[in-house]
């Protein structure tokens, strides 16, 4: 055990810890997502520090090597080689000046990801840096209606006329599609095949006729999601990553990095933090909630919790700088562990304030300007996105601890 | 940067494992639990001492081998996998934790070396500082001890015991000392020991750096409740694995009940739960010896949640075993019963987490 990065790291620290005190207070302008934390993450910095758009500050991090690190300059990206301590670093630095970190979203987290390993030399030069610059705004046409957990049963058409791919059908859930000029998406083009292997990976211009967009408003009120129609949306042929019918390969590569990314555990402990200040100020019958027994204990158990995943995470971090760590089953649990954990660490801040938690947007009395409430049905969202909590334990006990597959009902 | 256990620790923890793999089979345990064979837990225990487990944490100075809490946190983990029937928290690694911290040179010369070469061995008992049961507890004079301590661990065959009074401050008694009533509990966990010490007016050697000093006290259960974290933390691995190979052996409605996603769901569960415990005791251990500012956090949590963890484990598990999970014949029971013995020593998770409360300022 040698928690120590060692001293190459500490001239890397200095020098992201300077940054981050020269930049402490900066203000964002522009909001790219709609999404209500994302707002407030920009609100809370307020001070007397710079402002400046999310594109100027995006660039500035890439320029310095805060984001976008590993992604060659010629695509817009730092260039720097792939360090994950260096990225724990800027993470930590970062968060503890209270100063946002780049912006990430589905087109930089997912696609460009995709891209770099599958696409074509055109596709790298023409999508890659426009994302990064969030010049490009994409969003992901995965689920649909009749494919939610059964992802590979996808129905949305294309169909080669000439050079060009003719679209019909519908996604849903597809966060930011208002917002986006691009999508990335999953169209059975070859329905011949068995299902996993007729699909395409196809990027289409979202001001392509035919595309109609239906928010979809979500149980925090927030439309947060959209429905998107196609009608004969007519997309050029070369618009494909990777061949015909390897569309569903060429999407799990991100859908295991996403399932990776969603329980970050240092989030999950400054939330905690936030809930403990919480619990220090709220009091019930003139005395303080985090004297009374009962909270304190549930406060206890989740923080108990929360160091576990945190220690969880260095011995993650540790498996991707040293070889030979067997952490298979460490990683497919993260998903399911954290989602659920969250949405109980912000089910307690609601107990907490009681009747006063039940309170939702500008009402009188609300708390923390009603971020409590938001998350805990925000990340109950979470623990159904990306994957439900039975859709991981389906993978934990078949993948991870090999038991079998249910056997296949054959179709009525 | 490096986070886990170490080639060496995993190799020792292996040895174990077959060691234990080898001699304390299902049948040997029931036999001894039943009573029928005394010599069973001697024989494990003398066995284990020649793997080495004995002497871990004590200085090279004193016969030891000087390794760190990490080490002894792998090794309880394979005690309780294997559910060895043998002294090992109590005995050798808070004693001479108490010892090394609170004793004097002679006494650190006198008894640190007789456990490394197996010519002692303690019971240790510090109920009465962390909650008193039935208002038991010790009141120090000079150099004669009085009073009840509850739940002393390992004191199978011990030779001596460390025992403390509400303030913290540690002594030695030998078991030898005729106004030393030793009253042997039975519980639930076969495979430990635990007794009640009743003392009148017993001879005591007091640890004087522990005098008006509670910070050693405080030091050795926190790193007894890291051992005893991980020995339900192997006793748990063990359920689950159990589990899922039963699962897929077992059949009813013409398939292997790990093809039910209710059962695949419970096993996956358990399997989510665990492994953050491992992170957690690992992180927990090397804080005690390195990051003294979290050392006393980590330990109290990790107590508290492995416990917490490993209760549902026994119960899930052994739903997965159905019927037969209920049975002797299987002896799934032995790790059950551990788990929930292990969940009560050295405070119970209610204690362990308003002690965290505490710690924090809260």
């Amino acid at each position: 055990m040698n928690l120590d990065f060692g001293c190459e790291y500490n001239e890397f620290r200095a020098e992201v810890s300077d940054f981050c005190s020269e930049h402490k207070g900066v203000q964002l302008t522009g909001n790219l997502f709609g999404r209500y934390e994302t707002i407030k993450k920009r609100r809370s910095s307020n001070s007397d520090g710079k402002t400046m758009s999310l594109a100027e500050w995006q660039i500035l991090l890439i320029e310095n090597g805060y984001f976008a690190r590993n992604i060659p300059k010629q695509y817009g990206g730092y260039g720097g080689d792939l360090d994950i301590v260096k990225n724990v670093i800027i993470n930590t630095e970062f968060s503890k000046a209270g100063i946002p970190c780049g912006t990430g979203g589905q087109g930089i987290d997912f696609l460009v990801p995709t891209l770099l390993e599958m696409g074509t030399d055109e596709q790298k030069d023409h999508y890659i840096k426009s994302a990064l610059h969030l010049e490009t705004i994409w969003c992901q046409g995965y689920s649909e209606p009749n494919a939610g957990s059964d992802l590979a049963s996808l129905q949305t058409k294309g169909v080669l006329e000439g050079d060009e791919w003719v679209i019909n059908g519908q996604k849903i859930w597809t966060s930011t599609a208002k917002y986006s000029q691009m999508m990335f998406c999953l169209v059975r083009t070859e329905p011949d095949e068995p299902k996993h292997k007729g699909i395409s990976y196809l990027l289409i211009p979202m001001d392509t006729p035919g595309i109609e967009i239906r928010p979809l408003v979500d149980m925090t009120l927030d439309a947060g999601f959209n429905e998107v129609f196609f009608t004969d949306v007519r997309i050029p042929a070369t618009n494909i990553v990777g061949k015909r019918g390897e569309g569903w390969l060429v999407a799990n590569k991100t859908l295991v990095h996403e399932r990776g990314s969603l329980g970050d555990p240092d989030k999950m402990v400054s939330r905690l933090n936030l809930l403990i200040a919480l619990m220090k100020n709220e009091t019930m019958d003139g005395k303080r909630i985090i004297d009374h027994p009962i909270f304190r204990d549930r406060l206890m158990k989740i923080q108990g919790k929360t160091l576990a995943l945190k220690a969880h995470g260095l011995r993650l971090l540790s498996a991707n700088i040293n070889k030979g760590q067997d952490v298979d089953l460490g990683i497919m649990i993260v998903k399911l562990y954290g989602t659920e954990m969250r949405y109980e660490l912000e089910a307690l801040a609601i107990d907490v304030m009681g009747e006063l938690g039940t309170l939702y947007e500008d009402s009188p009395h609300i708390r923390d300007e009603g971020s409590w409430q938001y998350a805990f049905m925000y990340y109950l969202g979470l623990i159904i996105g990306g994957g439900t909590s039975q859709i991981q334990k389906n993978i934990i006990s078949e993948r991870g601890l090999g038991m079998p597959r249910a056997p296949k009902i054959k179709e009525a | 940067m490096y986070f886990g256990l170490s080639e060496e620790q995993q190799l020792f923890q292996d040895s174990i494992a077959k060691y234990l793999e080898n001699n304390v089979t299902i049948d040997a345990v029931r036999e001894y639990a039943n009573g029928e064979n005394q010599k069973f837990a001697d024989d494990i225990h003398q066995g284990l001492i020649e793997l080495g487990i004995n002497n871990l944490i004590i200085p090279e100075q004193y016969g030891g081998l000087g390794l760190d809490l990490l080490y002894a946190t792998a090794v309880s983990q394979s005690l309780g996998a294997g559910i060895a029937p043998v002294p090992y928290v109590g005995s050798y690694v808070m004693a001479p934790m108490a010892i090394m911290l609170a004793g004097s040179e002679d006494q650190k010369t006198k008894y640190l070396n007789a456990i490394s070469s197996n010519q002692l061995h303690f019971g240790f008992g510090a109920s009465e500082y962390i909650a008193s049961r039935e208002n038991a507890g010790i009141v120090i004079d000079g150099n004669t001890a009085s009073g009840r301590s509850l739940f002393v661990i390992d004191s199978l065959n011990a030779s001596h015991f460390i025992l403390t009074n509400m303030k913290g401050t540690i002594f030695i008694v030998s078991a030898d000392d005729p106004n030393l009533e030793i009253v042997q509990l039975i519980t639930i966990d076969k495979t430990s020991e635990i007794s009640e010490l009743i003392l009148n007016n017993c001879k005591i050697e007091v640890l004087k750096k522990s005098i008006n000093n509670t910070s050693i006290i405080e030091r050795v259960v926190d790193a007894g409740r890291i051992m005893v974290a991980s020995d339900s933390l192997g006793a748990s691995q063990t359920m689950i694995d159990k589990s899922v190979d039963y699962s897929k052996e077992r059949k009813q409605f013409g398939r292997v009940i790990g093809s039910f996603q209710a059962v695949k769901h419970m096993c996956a569960e358990m399997t989510a739960n665990i492994q953050p415990c491992y992170s957690m005791i690992w992180y927990a251990a090397h804080c005690q010896d390195n990051i003294p500012e979290e050392s006393r956090l980590m330990a109290t949590h990790t107590k508290a949640h492995v416990s917490d963890i490993a209760s549902s484990i026994a119960k899930t598990s052994t739903e997965v075993h159905g019927g037969m999970g209920f049975t002797d014949d299987l002896g799934l029971h032995y790790w059950f019963k551990r788990i929930g013995l292990n969940r009560q020593l050295l405070g119970g998770v209610e204690i362990n987490r308003e002690e965290a409360a505490k710690v924090q300022g809260f």
